[in-house]
């Protein structure tokens, strides 16, 4: 039987494994991949079963481990390189953004980086600064990378290992916070959706709940809570980042008129102002309200205690969707 | 360990009193070097002539005049607007021509943006470097098909894809089977001022943790813009890669058999399975930083022309003179060979068109890209509304 149930983590662990099984270029590095298993376990087991040249420790310099993965993948490789918390992405940041995302646009497209940057991101697991961050609206505005953001253990798993055969650089976030959210997994049937397409997990009529990574589990208590108000709402699982499936979204808020956007990072300048900006485009005499967005404060990410404040909750959000259903 | 002799780890004290191989004074005449001439003799393998072999000196000669033609004209067609800008290696010669040559065909070169002399070797034409320089593209040549990594502007950003790259070599176990035509390093270049960048320094401590095939190759040119080398390192950049444990040597960087020895003899090291090298090749940037910078601001016509009494092709064509290795009609068909060489450059350039702009859409993913494709379609909507106003003016 190739369904199991798995938590995201494992699921991450079986599309890790299984691509490297089916693929010998596959790499992984990062700090603690190999004999630890990976600060949350992710890659545990892969250093045992593939050995050191293909699970590798590296040393401790975030930007080194992205460039020497992009000489790797110039030699023919497909590293898979785990930066071990989102907050120490930026390290990498310049390799990311001025070398991953234009060597296939400088070399007219003869050099192809086939590498895959897996980042643990998000908050809401108590722990100390930069350990909780999230940037993708700072890689999603970088031409020539593309963004996946799994919410479910069989999108983690299928992700995993599209990313991996997908032959541009791909940032993997996984939502560290729903690391142990189980969820089926089916490892053989490929699935006729691609990556790079949202999903409606609830249909609804009334108003379009976006959210995606750690959010989705949230935006679905929401419908439910939402439900009990007799309000009907449609969540939509972003699922890519960048591309951003626009047409799923349109097609969505044509129907509903209404929109609400969740997401971990500021609402300043984050990923769901440039969402709000095309629907407002594309779906202006659809929508009965204003865009809603709900999530972080411009500010730092706030210390453990009260970073409850900070990340979007239930309440934050049905007060969004009420006021887009009042409007 | 094994004993490498004109390698070393040790830094001497004091520091400043590090080494410097030379092979060939400025005023041509050879000194001898015991492991460096034996590496000179060998030649390619024993079975072609040695690198030292009067007719391979004139080759380099003939090399080193013809990059700096190239590099002349560069400048000149800046001047007369048709280049955006030139970052000319004028003085740096003998330090490319001479790792250029040190190198295998198998071996993978990762330049900064200033490496014409190592494109010459490797087979790059002069012409695809100007079309970067005149904004025709980001990068003329295919990386695999020439075996030598795009030019990089962010410094220092290259050598941790070297050291990535000899990572691969090791993996695919092409390091260290004894077989010359397989065993394969990578030579990575970066100047003084890149020396500074963090990135770099990762990179030592990733060549140095898997002792990767690397070769890194620092030309020392004295000045990054501005800044001289003493603010970059206040020690010799030869002994920076010690602290890693890397073997390393400095060496004059105009003397293009000292290079070539040198660098020769790391990539061998490396392709045997030894490790990471570093190499410190002491040179002088001739002219300014880029056709945008004036030297006059910060560096001396004394300083100058002292360098100028150093000067690589020079010292090459002194010593084969003192060989009675070069005559005057040699020089004259290089001189020849030269002028043809900027006149064909010319004559590209003058007849070089700008690409479509509808190729700024091209190679941003290697995969379809909905976005990409849609803004494509916007930009061609946007121009076609254009078209008939230009068809007029043509006929006119």
């Amino acid at each position: 039987m190739s369904t199991s149930s798995l938590p995201i983590a494992k699921a991450i662990t079986a599309g890790l494994r299984d691509a490297m099984r089916a693929d010998e270029k596959v790499l992984i590095m990062g700090e603690d991949v190999g004999v630890l298993g990976g600060v949350f376990r992710v890659t545990d087991g892969l250093h045992a079963e593939f050995g050191a040249q293909r699970v590798v420790d590296t040393p401790l310099a975030e930007a080194g481990i992205v460039g020497t993965a992009v000489g790797l993948a110039v030699r023919g490789y497909r590293p898979v390189v785990e930066i071990q918390f989102d907050g120490f992405v930026f390290p990498a940041y310049n390799q990311i953004t001025t070398q991953v995302a234009k060597m296939h646009y400088r070399t007219g497209g003869r050099v192809r980086l086939p590498m895959v940057i897996r980042i643990p991101h998000g908050g809401g697991i108590g722990a100390v600064e930069h350990h909780s961050e999230s940037p993708e609206a700072l890689f999603a505005h970088t031409p020539g990378l593309r963004i996946l953001a799994p919410s479910t253990a069989q999108d983690a798993y299928w992700m995993t290992r599209q990313a991996i055969e997908c032959d541009d650089p791909v940032i993997l976030l996984e939502p560290k916070r729903r690391y142990w959210l189980k969820g089926d997994v089916d490892t053989e049937t490929r699935p006729d959706l691609d990556p790079w397409t949202a999903q409606i997990r609830r249909p609804g009529r009334d108003l379009t709940l976006l959210a995606w990574g750690p959010s989705v589990p949230l935006a679905l208590e929401c419908a439910e809570a939402a439900a009990e108000e007799g309000n009907d709402l449609e969540v939509i699982d972003a699922r890519s980042l960048a591309p951003l499936d626009m047409a799923t979204i349109a097609e969505s808020v044509i129907r509903t008129g209404r929109l609400v956007i969740v997401h971990e990072a500021p609402v300043h300048g984050g990923l769901g102002a440039e969402i709000a900006a095309r629907i407002q485009a594309e779906c202006f005499y659809h929508l009965e309200a204003p865009i809603g967005r709900v999530g972080g404060w411009h500010t730092p990410y706030p210390p453990a205690r009260v970073e409850h404040a900070y990340l979007p909750d239930l309440d934050r959000v049905l007060d969004a969707v009420d006021a887009a259903l009042e409007h | 360990m094994f004993a490498v002799s004109a390698f070393t780890t040790a830094i001497p004290q004091p520091a400043l009193e590090e080494p410097m191989v030379q092979l060939l004074a400025p005023d041509g005449t050879r000194t001898p070097h015991e492991e460096f001439d034996a590496v000179l003799a060998a030649g390619a393998d024993g079975a072609a002539p040695a690198f030292d072999d009067p007719e391979r000196l004139r080759g380099y000669y003939r090399d080193m005049v013809m990059v700096r033609a190239a590099d002349l004209e560069a400048t000149s067609l800046q001047r007369q607007g048709q280049l955006g800008l030139w970052a000319s290696a004028l003085g740096q010669e003998a330090a490319q021509i001479g790792a250029g040559h040190a190198s295998r065909p198998q071996d993978y070169l990762v330049p900064t943006y200033r490496e014409h002399g190592i494109a010459w070797a490797r087979g790059i034409e002069p012409m695809t470097l100007l079309e970067m320089y005149r904004g025709i593209s980001h990068c003329g040549w295919d990386p695999y098909a020439l075996r030598t990594h795009p030019y990089m502007i962010v410094l220092g950003a290259q050598a941790p894809h070297a050291v990535g790259y000899a990572m691969g070599l090791q993996r695919d176990g092409v390091v260290g089977t004894g077989d010359p035509d397989t065993d394969t390093a990578v030579l990575a270049l970066f100047g003084d001022g890149a020396s500074s960048e963090g990135e770099v320094s990762e990179s030592f401590t990733f060549a140095a943790s898997f002792q990767a095939p690397v070769v890194f190759f620092t030309q020392n040119n004295q000045w990054a813009i501005s800044v001289p080398t003493s603010v970059q390192s206040r020690v010799p950049l030869a002994q920076r890669s010690r602290g890693w444990g890397i073997p390393s040597i400095r060496v004059d960087g105009n003397d293009v058999l000292a290079v070539l020895a040198a660098v020769r003899t790391a990539m061998d090291e490396a392709r045997a399975g030894k490790g990471p090298r570093f190499v410190e090749a002491v040179t002088y940037r001739m002219a300014a930083h880029t056709t945008s910078d004036d030297a006059t601001r910060y560096r001396t016509g004394e300083e100058e022309q002292q360098w100028a009494d150093r000067d690589p092709i020079l010292r090459l064509r002194r010593h084969l003179e003192q060989l009675g290795e070069i005559d005057e009609g040699f020089v004259t068909r290089c001189e020849q060979d030269a002028h043809d060489l900027a006149m064909r450059l010319h004559h590209h350039i003058h007849g070089m068109a700008d690409p479509d702009p509808v190729s700024i859409f091209e190679n941003v993913y290697a995969e379809p890209h909905p976005l990409v494709e849609a803004e494509r379609e916007e930009y061609l909507a946007h121009v076609v509304q254009f078209e008939d106003e230009t068809e007029e003016t043509q006929e006119r």
